[in-house]
């Protein structure tokens, strides 16, 4: 069924789409051809039979002559076998004196037109008939005699045009013929040129289900280039797989560690008697159950820009707009108080709007964690660079966290109040965008975001 | 019979020489009336006549009968005119017929009516040849009793030169005023060399120039004539058969064949039936009639019956010589030809020589 419905879809993608053109290719030809065969079968035949007519034009004009004064004609038989050669094709001649009179002959044969200079060929109508004729012009030079004797010999055209339909039929057999050998021909060829894609989908076919290795088959250059196309996506989709396959793991890890303690506080909760510790024990459950929350956050906002990072479109976006509602989710869950310091102007970056507003809302929630306040956000322009950075007036990253910046996430030690899961979210994000994670530290406090290169209007 | 023949001069539109007989139908009713114009003596042409209306029952004849000259000059003005004046036309000038067809005033024949000929007895698809008769030399049988025959046209020469016997004794056709004389006499200069010199020597016996196939018969047979050069041969193969005072030589180093040609004029009332015609005339039966009865022959199987025919007097098949019907019959009614050719045959033979065909 499967290799039945690929019969079709490849039958009708390059088989029948080359096969089509092929033959609309040849029929172009075959009838280009044909016209070019008939043009030819009349020039061939048409070469011939004036040849005939201008010998035996130049026949009689041989027997001309000039006795007693008098212009004489001895009308020649040979001119007439000649002409005889054309079966079946009618004869006319007229002969005209230098007097201008027809000496003999047919005395309405027309002539050629007046410009028509003195030896001519000409096609013209006599009779109720098509005929060709040939005119020459012969000077008569003798003593007693000057002028000229005009011979007109004509033949209808049934031979000329009965051998000119014979040339050009036989061509027109050849060529045709030539033409579907060749389409056989190239059938043939554009069956043995696709056998590769053939084997391509063979490999493919035999493949276990979750073997996402790279295809191995011999092909030609412009097969092979599409089996790298293959291969390069079953890397994507494997890459993708295993990430999704190590996020699960890591957010099990990840969450089973505080539900077990928030379960064993509970538990303990239950057993509690004394009103204090039973209050202490509800504020460290609440405290708990907050860090839990951030936790799950960040993980579905890690998963979210891992996924964005493969599939969401760029777009051009202003930066300051990315800060300002960053600062307000952020208002939206905490009472921390947050500055924003923008400019006047747009700053244009390339990028996906949700992730980075995701990079700057974990930057914040870092600070308001771990920092000291006030915290400011704050955009800036220069050089072809862009900045987003989050300020605070506390110490800044351990160096010991700062150097493992761009790890995995699930590091062993990094608890949900850590910074780490944050920084790591901000890292991805700054990869997915050729941004540079930058980092001040000052006495002013520490400043951490992205410089992000500045958009091409 | 209930035939009715009624020879009539026509006083109206056609030569007074003509002679038109009308051939009833053998039904009850005519259903169909066909119209000939021919050069050949309506008694010769009688029995296919007869015979096509046997098998034609409702079909009326008009055999109008005419020189080759008046046939032509009829049928030409006809044609320009687009007027009717026969269905077929039938006549031993085949140049002049050829150059009717040539003009354009014929029809073209199915295949039937052309099936079986040799090339040289069609031309296009429109004339065709019907008949096989060769020019013979013929004889007076008592004064060559004991003498050596002239076979060919070189001992021809030869027994003219040597001896003044045949002084005022040969006779032939006056080219002038005898279509099939002139086209005899045009093809023999065009065929051998021999030509100037048998001019030579027919113009110093003083040759008998006779417009007519009878006269020159009848002379030879009574001995006025000894030998009468290029004679139609169907008419003296159908004489022999009752006169055994001449004698036929098939001249063996060639022998003319003429093939009286017919065509279906453009006009033609009953086209149709002219084909059915021609197509009888070239049948089995048509060329059996045309054999025996008048000795026509045909150009089908004429070659073959003439051997049979003319075996006592040693036909060679080999040294038969068709007139071709091709353009080049053209040539021989070319009017400068005409008049060049005619004034060599006038220089060897003047006007003293020639004898009127009536005497």
């Amino acid at each position: 069924m499967t290799a039945l419905a690929a019969d079709t879809a490849r039958g009708q993608s390059i088989a029948f789409r080359l096969g089509v053109a092929m033959v609309l290719i040849l029929v172009l030809v075959v009838l280009a051809s044909i016209v070019a065969a008939t043009r030819f079968g009349q020039a061939a035949s048409d070469e011939t039979f004036d040849r005939l007519l201008r010998g035996a034009a130049l026949q009689i004009a041989e027997r001309v002559s000039v006795t007693d004064g008098r212009v004489r004609l001895d009308l020649p038989v040979s001119a007439f076998e000649l002409l005889s050669l054309a079966r079946s094709d009618r004869v006319f001649y007229r002969v005209i004196g230098p007097d201008g009179r027809t000496m003999t002959g047919y005395e309405d044969l027309p002539l050629p037109r007046e410009n028509a200079g003195p030896d001519a060929i000409y096609d013209a109508r006599y009779k109720d008939t098509a005929i060709r004729a040939v005119k020459l012009t012969r000077l008569l030079a003798e003593r007693s005699m000057s002028g000229q004797v005009v011979i007109v010999v004509a033949q209808t055209t049934r031979e000329r045009a009965g051998l000119a339909a014979s040339i050009a039929t036989n061509a027109v057999l050849i060529i045709a013929a030539a033409g579907v050998l060749l389409l056989f021909l190239a059938l043939l060829v554009l069956r043995v040129a696709l056998r590769p894609l053939a084997r391509v989908e063979r490999a493919i076919l035999k493949r276990e289900a979750n073997d996402l290795s790279p295809i191995d088959v011999p092909a030609p250059e412009e097969v092979a280039v599409l089996v790298a196309a293959i291969n390069r996506f079953m890397g994507r989709l494997e890459s993708r797989i295993e990430a999704m396959q190590n996020f699960v793991a890591d957010a099990a890890h990840q969450i089973r560690t505080p539900i077990t303690a928030l379960r064993a506080q509970a538990q303990l909760a239950l057993e509690e008697k004394d009103p204090e510790r039973l209050n202490r024990l509800h504020r460290r459950l609440y405290a708990r159950s907050v860090g839990l929350g951030r936790l799950a956050d960040q993980l579905l906002s890690h998963a979210l820009i891992a996924h964005r990072a493969d599939t969401a479109a760029r777009e051009t976006i202003d930066l300051r707009r990315v800060a300002l509602e960053a600062e307000r989710e952020i208002r939206a869950v905490s009472d921390e108080a947050i500055g924003v310091d923008l400019p006047d102007e747009e700053v244009w970056v390339d990028g996906d709007p949700v992730s980075l507003r995701e990079a700057v809302k974990n930057l914040l929630n870092n600070a308001a964690k771990h920092g000291a306040a006030p915290i400011t956000v704050a955009v800036e322009r220069h050089d072809g660079w862009a900045s987003i950075m989050v300020h605070d007036h506390g110490a800044g990253i351990p160096e010991a966290l700062a150097a493992r910046i761009g790890e995995r996430f699930t590091s062993d030690g990094i608890s949900p109040d850590s910074a780490g899961l944050g920084l790591s979210i901000v890292a991805s994000v700054a990869a997915m965008h050729g941004a540079r994670l930058a980092r001040r530290t000052g006495e002013d406090g520490f400043a951490i975001g992205l410089e992000i290169p500045v958009a091409q209007p | 019979m209930r035939r009715l023949v009624l020879p009539l001069a026509v006083l109206l539109a056609w030569p007074a020489g003509a002679v038109e007989t009308r051939m009833p139908p053998r039904g009850e009713e005519t259903q169909a009336h066909l119209v000939i114009e021919s050069t050949t003596d309506f008694v010769i042409f009688e029995p296919i006549l007869l015979a096509f209306q046997h098998q034609n029952p409702g079909v009326a004849i008009t055999y109008r009968e005419l020189t080759t000259n008046e046939v032509a000059d009829d049928v030409t003005a006809a044609c320009e005119e687009g007027r009717f004046v026969a269905d077929l036309v039938i006549s031993s000038s085949i140049d002049q017929q050829l150059k009717l067809v040539n003009d354009g005033c014929a029809l073209p024949l199915r295949a039937e009516a052309r099936a079986g000929l040799p090339d040289w007895a069609r031309w296009r698809e429109e004339l065709v040849g019907l008949t096989f008769e060769p020019a013979v030399t013929v004889y007076n049988r008592a004064y060559f009793e004991d003498r050596r025959l002239p076979e060919s046209r070189f001992e021809l020469i030869d027994l003219l030169r040597e001896s003044e016997k045949f002084v005022g004794k040969v006779g032939t056709y006056d080219i002038e005023s005898s279509g099939v004389g002139y086209l005899f006499a045009f093809q023999d200069a065009l065929q051998a060399s021999t030509w100037g010199r048998l001019v030579e020597s027919l113009g110093r016996n003083r040759a008998r120039l006779f417009c007519c196939t009878a006269d020159i018969l009848d002379r030879v047979a009574d001995g006025r004539l000894l030998i009468g050069y290029n004679v139609l041969g169907s008419y003296a193969l159908q004489r022999i058969e009752t006169d055994d005072r001449f004698g036929i030589v098939l001249p063996d180093d060639y022998t003319l064949v003429l093939a009286r040609a017919a065509f279906v004029a453009k006009a033609a009332r009953q086209p149709e039936l002219a084909e059915d015609f021609i197509a009888f005339m070239l049948s089995a039966e048509g060329r059996d009639i045309l054999s025996s009865d008048m000795r026509l022959l045909s150009p089908i199987d004429g070659a073959k019956r003439l051997a049979a025919l003319a075996a006592s007097a040693a036909a060679d098949p080999q040294t038969l010589r068709p007139i071709a019907m091709t353009p080049a019959l053209l040539v021989g009614l070319d009017r400068a030809k005409r008049e060049i050719f005619l004034e060599q045959w006038r220089a060897a033979l003047p006007a003293g020589a020639v004898t009127a065909g009536e005497e």
